[in-house]
């Protein structure tokens, strides 16, 4: 059941690429505005065509542009949801939700409404519904049609940042049940590396780096594409207790770490994204520090970028933090390989969104 | 007042709009989803009927239905009468001259489904067939109807046209406009005004609909 995408095209937009989705996992398609990626998405979808091509999932050919195969879109077992959802306006969330099925089966909507935490609102129609909720109905419309491949295009862009946090929950609950290929479009990094298993970056319609997140993530060359200061690292930890004064301690390989904002109940695995430029590098134990969380690492490598930068990876009980310190401080401060340093992070540096639940059902 | 001329005049409208039902649905889903080359010509020539002289448009309707024309002559041996001066001759003319009234509105209707719900409807796995019933009639209904609207009240109305292709034969071409003309050539100023007030009760109730039904397609899909 794996999607295998190759695309070449001139236009709308200049392509050449290709990669490969395994059943029931996430890939990341990112890359900025431009670049190709909802193209791309929309040739797998078949409502776009690029010149040359080919898109197989699971066995089935739905475009083989040398064999002259390229199957209708409504013939391609494919659910996709929109940035805008694209809700038909006329019909209830239950009625959008069964227009996709084969044999439409209320049952069947109420349990997929369910799975999206929707089912009270099955009856209505989508102007009387939330941006978030409109998204839930799209994803149990997408999921509506048995999709052999899920498609998601920038579908957390319309929706405010609380909403967001809600539905990155959702989405990464949701994907214990989902075991068809899952494309997530997105220019937002840390959407990126919270929800996705694998990323492939995309410049100018060609892959610049594709990878596991981790890998990608510490890829010099793949952050050029989306930014340097994306550089994140993503580190496991549990809640370990919500203190009275707002902050939340969370326990992980990295020691106790006490960050702001974090919504979950005690003993939920979390995934946390340190940005690389917001850590900061002590070869001492510093003393009498306003920032709360201090976490000992060894040094793995440290690449020089062209510019004043540097990026030091730490190993921190066997996962990999990243800071983005200046090649002066380095110096400065003779940072070597196999060298033990601090990492200080600020709880306030870690923005609310950048902790989420983490997947339940792989690794 | 003259019930025949009333009676041809309806049931010229509604052959019109009979006919003129999936053309509008189907030419103006088209010219509303699709671009292809030589798209402004085709919406040039629908529009046509609307600025050119209704006089001139008969003439040429005239020369092209006539005893002469392939049309006419194929016309002649198949029915065995001419296809002019007579109902379906009239029907046929009333198609031609209501094309803007019948493609334009549907196809604003047509164009107002956003590009994602069409999308979305194929991505559903909804044929083009299928999705023309339960996603494109159901947004863009308001539109076709109003057309249909216009197409039957324009078709009441039409005066020179039908006067050039039709003649005025009672109870085959006459029609309510045409036996107003009459009426008052023959100083029947009565029957005229009754007659007209007829007409213009007819027309202000469809254009009313017409009104009513557009502000619920504005409604529909905001």
């Amino acid at each position: 059941m794996a999607l295998e995408v190759m695309a070449q095209a001139q236009t709308p937009i200049a392509l050449d690429i290709s990669f490969r989705v395994d059943p029931g996992e996430l890939l990341a398609l990112v890359g900025h505005s431009g670049s190709g990626k909802t193209t791309l998405l929309r040739c797998i979808a078949g409502l776009s065509h690029p010149e040359a091509g080919r898109v197989v999932v699971g066995g089935t050919t739905w475009l083989d542009t040398t064999a002259g195969v390229n199957l209708p879109t409504h013939r391609r077992r494919v659910g996709v949801v929109f940035q805008n959802y694209a809700l038909f306006p006329h019909m209830t969330a239950a009625q959008n939700v069964m227009v996709a099925m084969v044999s439409p089966d209320r049952a069947e909507a109420a349990r997929l409404l369910d799975l999206v935490n929707l089912h009270s609102l099955s009856d209505r129609k989508p102007a009387q519904l939330s941006g978030g909720q409109q998204q839930r109905v799209a994803v149990a419309r997408a999921l509506a049609r048995k999709p052999q491949a899920l498609l998601l295009d920038e579908p957390f862009s319309a929706v405010d940042r609380p909403t967001r946090e809600t539905l990155y929950a959702e989405i990464i609950a949701l994907r214990a049940s989902l075991a068809m290929p899952v494309i997530l479009v997105t220019h937002d990094m840390n959407e990126a590396q919270l929800l996705a298993d694998r990323m492939v970056v995309i410049e100018q319609g060609r892959v610049v780096r594709q990878g596991s997140t981790a890998q990608v993530m510490a890829d010099p060359d793949a952050l050029r594409a989306m930014g340097i200061r994306e550089v994140a690292a993503m580190l496991p930890a549990t809640i370990a207790e919500h203190g009275s004064d707002g902050l939340t301690r969370l326990d992980g390989p990295t020691g106790a770490l006490y960050l702001a904002g974090v919504s979950g109940p005690v003993g939920a695995q979390v995934r946390v994204r340190i940005m690389a430029h917001e850590v900061i590098l002590s070869r001492a134990r510093p003393e009498g520090l306003s920032a709360q969380n201090i976490i000992a690492g060894v040094i793995t490598r440290i690449v020089q970028g062209v510019g004043p930068g540097a990026m030091v990876h730490i190993d921190v009980a066997g996962h990999d933090l990243l800071a983005r310190i200046t090649r002066r401080a380095a110096d400065q401060m003779h940072l070597a390989p196999g060298d033990a340093v601090h990492a200080i992070v600020k709880s306030m540096s870690v923005a609310r969104d950048h902790v989420a639940r983490a997947p339940t059902h792989r690794d | 007042m003259d019930w025949t001329a009333l009676f041809l005049s309806l049931q010229l409208a509604g052959w019109t709009v009979v006919f003129l039902l999936p053309v509008s649905v189907l030419m103006g889903r088209l010219l509303a989803y699709r671009r292809f080359r030589g798209k402004g010509l085709v919406e040039a020539l629908v529009m046509l009927p609307l600025v050119l002289p209704p006089t001139v448009f008969g003439f040429y309707l005239l020369v092209a239905f006539g005893r002469n024309s392939p049309l006419g002559d194929l016309w002649q041996t198949l029915f065995g009468h001419q296809l002019v001066f007579s109902f379906q001759g009239l029907v046929l003319a009333s198609v031609i001259f209501n094309l803007p009234f019948a493609i334009q509105p549907a196809q604003r209707g047509f164009e107002s489904i956003p590009v994602e719900v069409r999308e979305a409807a194929r991505c559903c796995g909804l044929s083009p067939m299928a999705a023309l019933w339960r996603v494109d009639l159901p947004l863009a209904w308001p539109g076709v109807v109003t057309a249909m609207v216009l197409t039957f009240a324009h078709t009441l109305g039409e005066f020179g046209i039908v006067l050039m292709v039709g003649g005025s034969i009672p109870g085959e071409t006459k029609t309510i406009a045409i036996a107003i003309y009459d009426r008052v050539q023959g100083f029947d100023d009565k029957g005229a005004a009754t007659m007209s007030a007829v007409l213009v009760a007819i027309s202000l109730f469809t254009i009313a609909l017409t009104y009513w039904l557009s502000a619920r397609v504005g409604r529909r899909l905001s």
